[in-house]
């Protein structure tokens, strides 16, 4: 187990305490660590409306995965947990779009959205050709766009993990609920989803974890653009750190991001999640 | 009151209904940007302009022989296998020894310890970037797949343990005792006994730790300067700026680049499926 600390702590934990020290300066990696210039850096990244609008971008991903994506694959779950024909392929088919790489996923994307495209001819021979719009050029729906690249990608890996939940629902309280006369709707509501509570949660969790780090997909999609509309953080972060050099800016919007991260984690350990983990990080032989 | 046949009926054929109907839907979705993309690289790019619905008039894959013929395209592919390899191998073999060591010893600071491995869940390797280009760059291996391999095991270790750890707590006491009765150390039980009894969930974390590297951008675009060492992602981005506008030829790139992946993931699908659940929902 050694060697396990050992390995993580040189390539994770030291690189992130570096981070918080190489914030403090101003450098550009090469030249040796002198300029110190206290916390210059955080008020720069503060202050600077492009780095704030990168946080909201962020943040509008988080609130759409929330009440959109995760909904959905909640609903797919739902319809899926039942034998049928075919439930096998549809399985593998949802939950192909993970294994294949953010930025092969984004490129593809990008080109089927290319004005008068795939996706614009195809809506215009269903007669919805009003609904054309300048999908990755457009600053007001570039984001859109690019959740519903996201959601392409992942809601097979939030309903797998959904239909993993469900399965652990016991039959035998759905069936008491119907022989009690609870209809459908009702036995969903009262016992399924709340039962399916730890699920849910560890999906929502994982879910803004993913949006809070997201770059893959938006640098092959738009490097952030237009005009700096669909920055998040971690493009800005690349942008500054490695693009233009300046190492110290750079750590200092990833540390930003760290502190945002494990704020999430904190808070959500403590207020949502503690009736699920108490026993699994503490108590237990061994 | 139980309702008539006929509307109860109707009821279960619409509701069939719609649920295939929403099946189809999605289904769709998820399978067009994939076939396009692999009929996109049979086409011209003039004809994919100018009419993006449509097969190839001409079936013969020029394009994708092309790639298949240079050795940009094989090189990288050798890279990416090379990088998934070693992580792969570290990760595990890593992380198997510390879930063994959570599971199944004591010692003081154990459950501080696994907390700090579990905080690993929730740091992407994007927040640590930066200074890890320098780390690497002063361990000499900025165009070295080691310079990749290396910080991402270091970050695959949290989801590793966290899945190892349950299934080797579930091998029963008595075997441990039987071992050691019959003179096996630990490290003996753990060699011979608890991992291959743990095939299965070893299994499930190799093809997690492969899809992880196979599919890094971010790493690989900030330690490989030199475009010798590109591996998938990196070329194919590479390609799609090199030849932006030729929109087939691009295409044609990225099935082949796409395809490994899908093939390893129709073998191992039970594997990642059955893996990230266990982790996911339990761990």
């Amino acid at each position: 187990m050694l060697p396990a600390l050992l390995f993580y702590a040189i390539f994770v934990l030291l690189p992130i305490a570096q981070a918080m020290v190489y914030s403090l300066f101003k450098w550009n990696g090469l030249k040796p660590l002198s300029d110190f210039i206290g916390l210059a850096n955080y008020q720069k990244a503060l202050s600077d409306p492009v780095f704030l609008g990168a946080i909201s971008h962020n943040a509008l991903i988080i609130l759409l995965s929330l009440f959109i994506q995760i909904p959905f694959a909640l609903g797919l779950a739902l319809l899926l947990n039942r034998d049928f024909p075919g439930r096998a392929v549809l399985r593998l088919l949802f939950f192909a779009p993970y294994v294949i790489a953010e930025v092969i996923t984004g490129l593809i994307f990008q080109l089927m959205l290319t004005p008068d495209g795939l996706v614009d001819q195809t809506l215009e021979a269903f007669g919805l050709g009003s609904l054309v719009r300048l999908w990755l050029a457009d600053p007001s729906i570039v984001l859109s766009t690019l959740f519903v690249i996201i959601s392409w990608k992942y809601f097979g890996f939030h309903m797998i993990i959904m239909l993993a939940g469900l399965q652990d629902i016991p039959r035998e309280v759905e069936e008491a609920a119907v022989v009690d006369g609870a209809s459908r709707n009702q036995t969903i509501r009262h016992i399924t989803l709340p039962l399916l509570g730890p699920t849910i949660r560890v999906s929502v969790f994982l879910s803004i974890i993913g949006a809070l780090q997201l770059f893959d997909l938006v640098w092959a999609t738009t490097k952030g653009g237009p005009v700096n509309a669909s920055n998040t953080m971690a493009t800005y972060m690349i942008d500054w750190g490695i693009r233009r050099n300046q190492l110290g800016y750079g750590s200092a919007t990833a540390v930003i991001l760290f502190v945002m991260a494990f704020i999430v984690a904190l808070l959500y350990q403590r207020f949502v999640m503690r009736r699920d983990i108490e026993g699994a990080l503490t108590a237990g032989p061994g | 009151m139980p309702s008539a046949p006929v509307e109860h009926r109707l009821a279960h054929v619409l509701g069939t209904s719609l649920r295939v109907a929403v099946m189809f839907v999605v289904a769709a979705a998820i399978v067009v940007p994939l076939v396009y993309a692999v009929i996109g690289g049979l086409r011209d790019t003039g004809e994919i302009r100018n009419r993006p619905v449509a097969l190839p008039s001409d079936w013969f894959p020029h394009k994708y022989l092309e790639i298949l013929g240079s050795e940009t395209y094989w090189r990288e592919l050798f890279n990416s296998v090379i990088v998934a390899t070693i992580t792969t191998l570290i990760v595990v073999g890593l992380a198997a020894m510390a879930a063994f060591a959570f599971a199944r010893m004591t010692f003081p600071g154990k459950e501080k310890l696994y907390t700090l491995f579990v905080l690993g869940l929730l740091f992407p390797v994007a927040i640590a970037i930066l200074p890890l280009f320098i780390l690497v760059r002063q361990l000499g291996l900025l165009d070295s797949p080691l310079g990749v391999a290396l910080p991402l095991a270091a970050f695959g270790l949290p989801l590793t343990i966290v899945i190892l750890r349950p299934f080797f707590r579930a091998i029963p006491v008595e075997l441990e005792d039987a071992a050691r009765i019959d003179g096996c150390s630990a490290f003996g039980f753990f060699w011979r006994i608890v991992l291959p009894l743990s095939r299965p969930a070893l299994a499930t974390v190799a093809v997690l730790a492969i899809v992880g590297a196979w599919n890094a951008f971010l790493l690989p675009l900030v330690v490989f300067s030199s475009s010798d060492q590109w591996t998938l992602p990196l070329g194919v981005m590479n390609f799609s700026t090199q030849y932006t506008s030729d929109t087939a030829r691009v295409l044609a790139f990225t099935t082949l680049s796409l395809v490994p992946a899908l093939i390893f993931y129709v073998i191992a699908e039970r594997q990642i499926v059955g893996g990230l659940t266990a982790g996911a929902v339990k761990g």
